[in-house]
């Protein structure tokens, strides 16, 4: 470890261990330790059951009715990918996929008065579907007509709107869509959290709503994919391809001090020895001084011993609870997943519940999504504070990531890859820097 | 006739041949003067237990980084079992090997030094990491490699024999070098796997993400 390296990383999170890959692969030397004796961070799968019942300090050993512990991988954060977003992409460029199996999450659901409405996945579903009248679907299906021939590069697909001034509002006057098809696109289809984007100009939800029909296309049910074993296997991959390439990896690691002089990092304290470095990677929870709080995220673990009602007993499943059903801010999202992606025993369901804490009782808050969930064997609940970084890294060369938000998906998290990279390297992030310099695959595929 | 992907990964102290037992079964090679493995690679090799191997025809680069992922297939009865090897290294070196490693894996192969006493003292380390991480039906099978160098034997082969018997591992003594029981190793390995998946995943398997088949049907609510 007394030695000198291009980049230390501190933290095996997602975030962490997708920058140390692209590092590894563009010829850097990498250190990448973890002060925890696990990778992943905050978004590993613990397993077994027993490490999770202990971190979260609920008294005893689980029950004989959870099974065997081993056979448990829990997310401590929720989130899905999208089958056409950014980290697949990330996956297919570094070839990392090849470690990994994926399932398709069986359905997206919509909570309106009460109730939770299939999104549909299908013409034939939408046109059945009771969460629009009739004559909704028919503008509804022209607004969608019209994003599906919206391209960004060619003004012809515009028919008068101007992408970067026209507000989502307009446009969806222009189309004549009432609230509820309105509600249902921004939240459901364009995933957003609040109604901020009403007034911002519409491009950028009319990319969102494309994403999210490209991704429904791929494999049909949803949008959204998952890993076998749980999401940790994501940084777990990555870091596979860091070492690979020639990164060293160390858990377990007590980190004593970041040693900087003149402003600038140089090097990595550790049971007493000292690894230099010209740049450093990090998450927050090492550099509590150079980030700063401006959230908190509530997420509610839940066993279950049956599938969610009225979801068609799907073994996977998104839930969204839009704020204005429930008079909040922001929503409330339910993702399920189950034994069927070896994170739970045999028979088991793990539904996580999230939102951004908007009051002094943040548990109270997430009751109407508790509701749907009921009878639950058993709930984990946390509540975290999301950090941002002060420090750019400009001068110092220490590089934070962001803390994982609210959202269920990966594009804030790509954002904040690409957003480091650049500050980073003073270069535009751009995929094919991912790709394996060399052919290091033999045989037949 | 069913073709079935077998994972096998590799477990030892550094230096005892791991690499070189991969590359003598895939590849029917030695190098001597071959690197340290500097990261986790897979190979891939499907063999025919009917005597005769496919040989491959695989272009080895040589250089830093060699290779992550080798294919073999073998034939066994009415299968063809297609070995998709996983060589660890870098990450075992600080005790940091990833659960995904061990995950789904068929078969390890454990692999000590017969010259080297203190690698076989630490192979029991290796066997209870795996006990710890790898899948509960693992097939396990112990290596003792360099059997050529029988002059300067540290670890007697009947402790090693009786240390497997004691965990009903596969036992061989092989050289990479010298290609002594290498074929030998796998071909057992493929007789001891239960032929059919003794409880095969709920809920069905996963599947391996693709790139975007050139025209994307458009199909939206
Ligand atoms: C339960 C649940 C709740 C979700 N809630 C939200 C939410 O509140 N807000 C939210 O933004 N997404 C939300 N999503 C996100 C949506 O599914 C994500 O787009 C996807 O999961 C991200 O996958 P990705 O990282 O592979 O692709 P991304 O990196 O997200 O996608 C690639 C590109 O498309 C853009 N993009 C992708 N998805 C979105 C998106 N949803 N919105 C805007 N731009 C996007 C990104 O800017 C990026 O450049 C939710 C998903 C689930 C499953
Ligand atoms: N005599 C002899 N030497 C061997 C044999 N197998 C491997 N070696 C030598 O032992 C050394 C280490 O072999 P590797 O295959 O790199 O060992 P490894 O276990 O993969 O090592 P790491 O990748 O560092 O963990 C090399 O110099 C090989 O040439 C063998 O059967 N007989
Ligand atoms: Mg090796």
């Amino acid at each position: 470890m007394n030695e000198e390296y291009d980049v230390i990383v501190l933290g095996t999170g997602l975030t962490e261990c997708i920058l140390s890959g692209i590092m590894s692969v563009n010829g850097k030397k990498v250190l990448h330790m973890d002060q925890n004796p696990y990778y992943g961070g905050e978004s590993a799968s613990i397993t077994p059951l027993e490490d999770l019942y202990k971190r979260f300090k609920l008294p005893g050993q689980p029950p004989a009715s959870m099974g065997r512990g081993r056979d448990w991988n829990v997310d401590l954060i929720p989130k899905f990918l999208m089958a056409n977003g950014q980290l697949v992409k990330m996956l297919l460029y570094t070839e990392v996929t090849r470690y990994m199996d994926f399932k398709v999450i069986e359905g997206s659901f919509v909570y309106k008065g009460g109730k939770i409405y299939k999104v549909p996945s299908t013409e034939a579903e939408a046109l059945a579907s009771s969460l629009m009248g009739l004559f909704e679907k028919r503008r509804f299906r022209k607004f969608l007509v019209y994003v599906a021939n919206f391209d960004e590069k060619d003004p012809r697909t515009f028919e008068g709107v101007d992408p970067k001034k026209t507000s989502m509002r307009e446009l969806y006057k222009k189309f004549d869509l009432g609230q509820d098809v309105i509600d249902f696109t921004g939240h459901s289809l364009a995933l957003y959290r609040t109604d901020d984007y009403l007034d911002q100009p519409c491009c950028d939800t009319i990319n969102r709503i494309k994403l999210y029909s490209e991704s429904l296309a791929r494999y049909g049910k949803s949008p959204y994919l998952y890993p076998l074993y749980g999401l940790g296997e994501l940084p777990q991959g990555f870091a596979r391809l860091s070492a690979i390439y020639g990164g060293t990896y160390m858990l377990n690691k007590p980190i004593e001090e970041i040693i900087v002089q003149n402003g600038k990092v140089v090097g990595v304290k550790s049971e007493g020895e000292i690894a230099r470095c010209k740049q450093l990677i990090c998450d927050p929870s090492y550099v509590k001084d150079r980030v700063e709080k401006v959230g908190q995220v509530i997420r509610v673990i839940c066993i279950l011993s049956h599938p969610i009602k009225n979801t068609n007993d799907a073994n996977s499943c998104q839930i969204i609870i839009p704020q204005n059903q429930v008079n909040r801010k922001s929503d409330i999202y339910v993702c399920m997943i189950s034994f069927a992606h070896n994170v739970a025993a045999q028979g088991k369901y793990i539904a996580i519940v999230s939102t951004t804490v908007e009051t002094k009782e943040p548990e109270k808050e997430i009751r109407p999504a508790l509701e749907l969930l009921e009878p639950i064997e058993q709930k984990f609940v946390s509540i975290s504070d999301l950090f941002v970084p002060k420090d750019l890294g400009t001068e110092s060369q220490i590089f934070i990531s962001r803390a994982y938000d609210a959202t269920t998906h990966f594009e804030t998290t790509c954002d904040d890859i690409k957003d480091i990279y650049k500050r980073m390297t003073g270069s535009e992030f751009d995929f094919e820097e991912m790709k394996r310099k060399k052919n290091d695959i033999y045989g037949e595929d | 006739m069913a073709l079935r992907e077998l994972k096998v990964c590799l477990l030892g102290d550094t230096g005892v041949g791991k690499s070189s037992i991969v590359w003598r079964f895939v590849e029917d090679s030695f190098d001597p003067n071959i690197n340290p493995t500097i990261g986790t690679k897979l190979f891939v090799k499907i063999l025919p237990l009917s005597a005769t191997f496919n040989s491959l025809s695989c272009s080895f680069s040589t250089g830093q980084v060699r290779a992550s992922f080798m294919t073999k297939t073998v034939q066994y009865q009415n299968e063809l079992h297609k070995f998709l090897i996983w060589d660890t290294a870098g990450q075992e070196r600080f005790r940091a090997l990833a659960p995904m490693y061990y995950r789904g894996s068929a078969a390890a192969i454990i692999v000590y030094d017969i010259t080297k006493e203190e690698t076989f003292s630490t192979l029991k380390n290796w066997v209870r990491e795996l006990r710890q991480h790898g899948p509960p039906s693992i097939v396990v099978a112990i290596a003792g490699n360099k059997c050529d160098l029988t002059d300067v034997r540290e670890v007697m082969e009947r402790d090693a024999k009786d240390y497997a018997d004691s965990i009903h591992a596969i036992f061989v003594e092989t050289s990479a070098k010298n290609a002594i029981n290498i074929n030998e190793l796998f071909i057992e390995i493929s007789r001891r796997i239960p032929s059919t998946d003794a409880n095969p995943p709920s809920g069905g398997k996963g599947f391996k993400l693709r790139r975007q088949p050139s025209e994307p049907k458009r199909s939206c609510c």
